[in-house]
């Protein structure tokens, strides 16, 4: 599974690489990033893990996959910190199934020898990063929350009640990165990265096949990006009244997420879930109404800035993390909300 | 049909007990804490009993790494209709250091004794919640692999399995043998019947060790410390909509 158009380039640099080794591995340690992208368009979260592999300190590249990604690729570019974007642009990439982009990874990294691998710890990286260690035996790193040095790193344990301080032992790191630890790196547009197209991939799994996605729609704000989150559980009874929460989201321009007691009473779809098994988010503003605060929510959201809980049961444990409680029936607390909310507004 | 399929059952501290992290900062306190089997992998356990009552694989075989006790999560397995067990005893000090890329060395060379056509894993652990093992091992055997699954179907030899994914959900589709993880909407794991309990002490329970499998466990990551996470200065509670709101202006969050 050769990538022939990296032959010429990979000679060069393996020969230097194997140089060096003489010397220090650590003086030619490189970083891969691997990118995500919805539809195209570049997941934010490869802009935390950007930030994540700058604390490394070495040199980065970005590998971009998919059908149709020239516009993530143009975002890519403008992230002046990268050496290179290598971009593989081919409908083998369709559904971006691990099996095809494993296989394509382990090549990159035999050619050009990177020490690091990092991928957003999303659905998307976590489906993929374990399945290279699987090939190239290494043990991954999953989630981590921080970066002491460059085989020293920081994630969270059972449900976040722990926080696991580690070594990673083997030759090549290879780690997924919790977007909500890592601000973004900024775009700029005087950057101008160099783009290596791989025109001939020749990767595919024959074994797999990607059928269709179903994706929510909404015009909110994608729930681990936004500034302001305000979450619905149990106690918001039923699906349709899920609908106070959509209306003073929009005033604040708020995603909307919820509880897994929520999504498992099928009141909202499952992708709405914020915790341990679901989405981890770490906005500006996370409101919690009707959610008592199990164990396993308050992992995805106890590192907001500003936690506010709406819980008629003022024993319930989430106003132990709540910043602000107001202990009232959420029915009559969520609509006044949305009525007063523009005359509370700063402007 | 005689398809086989290899589940994997992992022995943890309970969902709900409130963990406590060991004064020395070696880890978390297991000693008399309530161990349960993983809840992903009773839905995986689950889901291979299912597929055997459809009567779509002909055995179940339920797999646990650890110390001997975790042979009490087999006998779970057993009496939720598990077929046999294969426990792979690892001393209590090695299982400290076990991770998931040794678990899949063992899976993967399970798989192949035993020419298993399904591997169904949960797709965490709630200890070290590494959700890697079902990955890894897919990528050892050269399988493909329907991670986070929360439908699965059979068609035509090939399992379409749809998954939790970011947006929404996609349905894939894999040619066997393959690995399944699993999500929690999967199914509704059964409970175990006091009769079915009494008949799983009857079920063998085979013992093998990391050395009869060929498999190294030496640690490839080396926990240098485990910590409280920072507690979150307490709170106040307002007295109306009006108090909040003004609070969270003042803030700077509205």
């Amino acid at each position: 599974m050769a990538v022939n158009s990296l032959l010429s380039s990979s000679l060069l640099i393996g020969r230097i690489g194997s140089c060096s080794r003489l010397f220090s591995n650590k003086r030619f340690a490189s970083t891969l990033i691997i990118g995500d992208h919805k539809q195209g368009k570049l997941d934010p979260i490869t802009l935390s893990c950007i930030t994540a592999g700058k604390q490394l300190g070495h040199d980065i590249d970005c590998l971009i996959t998919g059908e149709g990604i020239g516009e993530a690729t143009k975002e890519l570019a403008k992230v002046d910190l990268l050496k290179k974007i290598i971009v593989a642009d081919d409908p083998v990439f369709k559904g971006m199934l691990p099996e095809v982009i494993a296989s394509l990874v382990v090549d990159l990294q035999k050619a050009n020898g990177y020490t690091h691998i990092l991928c957003g710890a999303n659905a998307f990286g976590k489906n993929l990063i374990p399945r290279i260690g699987g090939h190239l035996d290494v043990s991954p790193v999953s989630d981590i929350i921080g970066i002491k040095d460059d085989s020293t790193f920081v994630r969270t344990i059972y449900a976040g009640n722990a926080i696991q301080t580690l070594k990673a032992k083997d030759s090549i790191k290879l780690i997924s990165v919790r977007g909500t630890n890592f601000e973004k790196y900024p775009l700029s547009d005087s950057a101008n990265v160099p783009i290596e197209t791989l025109d001939k991939v020749n990767v595919k799994s024959d074994a797999v096949e990607w059928i269709t996605s179903e994706l929510t729609k909404s015009e909110r704000p994608e729930l681990t990006a936004a500034s302001t989150v305000i979450s619905g559980g149990r106690g918001m009874k039923n699906g349709e009244n899920f609908k106070l929460l959509y209306d003073l989201a929009d005033k604040l321009g708020a995603a909307v997420g919820a509880s897994r007691a929520a999504v498992d009473a099928g009141f909202v779809p499952n992708d709405l879930q914020v915790g341990q098994t679901g989405k981890i988010v770490a906005p500006e503003l996370y409101i919690a109404v009707g959610i008592s605060g199990a164990i396993q929510h308050l992992a995805g959201m106890k590192d907001s800035k500003t936690i506010v809980a709406i819980n008629k049961d003022g024993d319930a444990p989430i106003f132990q993390v709540a910043d602000l409680g107001l202990v009232a029936d959420l029915f009559k607390a969520i609509p006044e909300m949305s009525e007063k909310i523009d005359s509370f507004k700063s402007k | 049909m005689s398809l086989r399929i290899l589940v994997g059952c992992k022995r943890v501290i309970d969902y709900a007990v409130k963990i406590r992290v060991k004064p020395d900062k070696t880890g978390v306190v297991t000693d008399g804490v309530k161990h349960s089997l993983n809840p992903f992998d009773e839905i995986a356990v689950e889901e291979a009993v299912r597929m055997k009552e459809a009567k779509l694989v002909s055995e179940v075989i339920a797999v646990s790494c650890g110390p001997q006790i975790s042979q009490e999560t087999l006998r779970t397995a057993l009496a939720m209709g598990v077929d046999r067990a294969i426990h792979v005893d690892v001393d209590a000090t090695s299982y400290a250091n076990l991770q998931p890329i040794h678990v899949s060395k063992i899976l993967a060379k399970l798989a192949t004794d035993e020419k298993i056509d399904i591997i169904i894993l949960g797709k965490q652990a709630i200890d070290d919640d590494a959700n890697q093992t079902a990955q890894m091992t897919a990528a050892m055997l050269n399988w493909p692999q329907a991670t986070f699954a929360s439908k699965v179907e059979s068609e035509n030899g090939s399992l379409k399995v749809v998954r939790e994914i970011d947006g929404g959900l996609e349905t894939i589709k894999v040619k066997l043998p393959t690995v399944l993880s699993v999500d929690l909407r999967l199914n509704e794991p059964r409970y175990a019947t006091l009769p079915n309990i009494m008949k799983a002490k009857k079920k063998p329970i085979e013992k093998k060790t990391p050395a009869d499998l060929g498999v190294d466990i030496s640690p490839r990551i080396e926990v240098l410390s485990v910590e409280e996470p920072p507690v979150r200065e307490a709170g106040s509670k307002v007295k109306d909509v009006d108090e909040l709101l003004g609070k969270l202006k003042e803030l700077g969050r509205i």
